[in-house]
């Protein structure tokens, strides 16, 4: 096929649960590509000599040779050949946001749509994974040598799957009761299947990779521990940013205020929304408005509403063009009828006798000057106060640092934020521990965290050889 | 997997709960709890730490029937909990502070006794005051007794020692005593009551808060309350926290959320109606 014949064929759509049916259940939302439509797809690929594709994936997938397989039939091949540099490509396919990522770097994006890059690796990834196509990958002979992570978040899982090829001994410690991170406890079962993060992590496990479930390292157990007594060689931080932040604005701790990592916790870890088969309760609000752009926000958004409510607003404070939350995630909350309000910001929340919350009053804004990251500041304009009435607000405005394991290690160092000051590589202010992921970027994506892991586990290779 | 080692009714609706930790013994310190999980289907449970043994690796907690999870725990029949995580919270600072008062309540009769042991062994003379209803649901007696300089216990019925509440029982011993420090350890209700004594008399005092929490970490801010006008999360900053600092208000209120659902309010009925 020519590149001519290529350019026409378009882009092909995935398949989705209807919006109305899928907005009260959490069932996943798009539903994959079959191998026909995957073949016809990867079909469209030029086969660049310079593939932009692979510019803009952090990790840098080889794109193009990926595709090749997928349009010669080689469907588990293809995984394969993404699972070379990216671990995770099930979740990878679901969550990154491609189309700021390969997907925009992509040629074809110039005239016509890019590459569905995104599709083509969940696909690949869930064929493999199905028809129980999964090999285990070659690993060295034990080298006798112990690397301690420190959470399982996407991070700390690649670093645990890069180390345990190349022989180490290699243990996970992690502060909740399921691994995963993010990936368990933040995002929601609709556009993430917790049976994928299981089989991701069960893929580790069989190679080797050792789970302390439970253990929150600077409380349980301490750096120092696992270094002097247990004897680890070597430590990856990999904890992400895991403290909520609050708008600090006058009636946030009232009752049915919500922070989104408490809210997503409740209902992607403890599963409560199948209360009371699951002991964790969650409010049901009616009217709930949530506040933020991103993707905790959309989350959030779009749980609320399969747990019940009658109408969902999000309030943000700048642009839509300035939601950092996917494209796609943003349709399609707006297809199951999910309310945008921007250019709006919360000022106060107004409560009932019995403490939960009853109104917002939100301000109006406009547009500045460009700020830090470039997108222009939003301003309040001065007397365009208003109310919202809701029953229940979500705050998914970030997450920030949490202190509870660098404040027992003094020697770290750490930036005014409080995230882990590390190079490139993941080395720290302190000799033998590592780190990547949130809490070195602060609040990022999946990818960057992956990539990170990549690179640190290379660095502990080097530096746990060096040390005789 | 963690062990339960003992799990029994000490006295009508108190359970005390034994298990196998040993990294949580080794670590755990006065004024720090664990959150427990019975499986995957259960609530993550935070319980204050009442005892432990570094030497024999266990851990104990004590607990009263409140509602749908602690009596799922209550009649649970197998032989190991799914998750218990810990030591968390900040332990509170044990010094030479002189005279200490420790008041519990319900599971505090319990919960103070890692804060006694620890005040005695720094030298400070302790006072121990605990309160039920009646005599026959009264604990722990034994052990407060060993490590107080003073042992006193309330009976709202007066079946036993003084007639009334901690509360009551403060006031004189106001009167006598000059007090350095105090710590209330109990529902929330108790805790505010005995604050409301001791802060007429400018007395130190301390008490660990008991907001609904998920994580325990500092993860989720569910557990945040309002201490000095400024937010905190009881499970990294607490959960004991000077008391005249706190808006209880807003605790109370916030410890309702769920009543609807089946929550932690239930947790005061029990205390007022069965008067642990
Ligand atoms: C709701 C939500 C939706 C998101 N959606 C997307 C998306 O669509 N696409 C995308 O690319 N990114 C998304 N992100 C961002 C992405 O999930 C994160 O950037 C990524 O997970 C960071 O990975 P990490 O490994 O650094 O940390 P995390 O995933 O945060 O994992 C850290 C782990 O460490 C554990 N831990 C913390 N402290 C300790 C301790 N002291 N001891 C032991 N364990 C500890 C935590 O419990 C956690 O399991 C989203 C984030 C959220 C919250
Ligand atoms: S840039 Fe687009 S067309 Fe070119 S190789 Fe990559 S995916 Fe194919
Ligand atoms: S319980 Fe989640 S922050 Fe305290």
């Amino acid at each position: 096929m020519d590149a001519k014949d290529k350019l026409k064929i378009p882009r092909q759509k995935m398949p989705e649960q209807n919006p109305n049916a899928r907005a009260k259940n959490f069932m996943e939302v798009p539903l994959g590509y079959s191998p026909k439509t995957a073949q016809l797809e990867a079909q469209r690929c030029l086969h660049c000599k310079i593939p932009k594709c692979m510019e803009g994936c952090p990790v840098g997938v080889k794109i193009p040779e990926f595709l090749k397989l997928i349009v010669e039939g080689d469907f588990a091949a293809a995984a394969r050949k993404i699972k070379e540099t990216n671990s995770l490509p099930a979740v990878c396919g679901r969550v990154c946001p491609q189309e700021s990522q390969c997907e925009a770097t992509c040629i074809l994006g110039k005239k016509k749509e890019p590459v569905a890059i995104g599709r083509l690796e969940r696909f690949v990834a869930d064929y493999e994974r199905e028809k129980n196509l999964i090999k285990l990958p070659k690993k060295l002979p034990s080298n006798k040598k112990k690397v301690a992570i420190i959470g399982s978040g996407p991070s700390g899982l690649t670093v645990a799957g890069d180390l345990i090829k190349l022989g180490y001994e290699v243990t996970i410690f992690e502060a909740l009761h399921k691994p995963g991170g993010v990936l368990i406890y933040g995002i929601p079962e609709f556009r993430l299947p917790k049976a994928i993060v299981e089989a991701e992590v069960d893929y580790l496990v069989k190679q080797g990779v050792k789970l302390e479930l439970n253990k929150v390292i600077g409380a349980s157990k301490s750096v120092e521990d696992l270094m002097k007594k247990d004897g680890y060689d070597a430590i990856y931080i990999g904890v992400g940013a895991g403290l909520p932040r609050f708008m600090r604005i006058e009636g946030e701790n009232l009752s049915n205020v919500y922070s989104a990592n408490e809210y997503l916790t409740r209902i992607n870890l403890m599963k409560a929304y199948l209360y009371p088969q699951h002991y964790t309760p969650i409010a049901l609000g009616r009217k709930v408005t949530v506040v933020g752009g991103g993707n905790v926000t959309m989350d959030s958004a779009r749980c609320a509403l399969r747990t019940g409510a009658e109408s969902v607003t999000v309030v943000y404070r700048r642009a839509r063009e300035q939601m950092p939350a996917r494209a796609e995630e943003i349709h399609h909350a707006e297809e199951e009828g999910i309310f945008l309000k921007l250019l709006n910001n919360p000022v106060e929340l107004i409560g009932d006798d019995k403490g939960a919350v009853k109104e917002m009053k939100c301000i109006r804004m406009e547009l500045g000057e460009p700020d830090d990251s470039g997108r222009r500041r939003p301003v309040p304009i001065e007397g365009s106060e208003f109310p919202i009435k809701t029953d229940l607000v979500i705050m998914g405005i970030g997450a920030g640092a949490n202190p509870l394991l660098t404040s027992t290690l003094p020697t770290l160092e750490l930036n005014k934020w409080g995230y882990i000051v590390a190079d490139e590589n993941g080395k720290t202010s302190m000799k033998g521990v590592f780190a990547g992921g949130d809490i070195v970027t602060g609040a990022a994506t999946v990818i960057s965290a992956m990539g990170a892991g990549k690179r640190a586990a290379r660095a502990i290779d080097v530096h746990v050889r060096s040390k005789k | 997997m963690y062990k339960i080692l003992s799990k029994s009714e000490i006295v009508p609706n108190v359970h005390k709960l034994v298990l196998e930790a040993p990294d949580i013994a080794e670590k755990a310190k006065p004024g720090q709890f664990v959150i427990l999980m019975i499986d995957e289907t259960g609530e993550r449970l935070p319980f204050t730490l009442s005892d432990w043994d570094a030497k024999n690796g266990t851990i104990t907690i004590y607990f009263l029937e409140v509602g749908l999870s602690t009596m799922d725990l209550v009649r649970f029949k197998g032989e190991e909990l799914s998750a218990v995580i810990g030591p968390l919270g900040k332990p509170t600072p044990i010094d030479k502070f002189g005279t200490v008062v420790l008041g519990g309540g319900c599971y505090g009769v319990g919960g103070i006794y890692p804060i006694a042991k620890a005040m005695k062994e720094a030298g400070n003379t302790v006072i121990t005051l605990i309160e039920a209803r009646s005599s026959y649901l009264l604990y722990n007696e034994e052990g407060l007794r060993r490590v107080s300089d003073r042992f006193i216990v309330a009976t709202e019925d007066g079946t036993k020692g003084e007639k009334g509440k901690v509360h009551d029982v403060i006031e004189n011993l106001i009167q006598e005593e000059s007090i350095d420090r105090a710590y209330f350890i109990g529902c929330t209700f108790m805790m505010m009551n005995c604050l409301n004594k001791t802060k007429t008399h400018d007395i130190t005092t301390f008490v660990a808060l008991n907001p609904i929490m998920v994580d325990g970490t500092g993860m989720c801010g569910c557990c945040r309350c309002s201490v000095d006008g400024k937010t905190k999360f009881a499970c990294v900053d607490g959960p004991i926290f000077e008391a005249k600092e706190v808006d209880w208000d807003q605790l109370f209120k916030r410890n309702a959320a769920y009543s609807q659902q089946e929550a932690i309010i239930y947790q005061f009925h029990s205390c007022e109606s069965e008067g642990v």
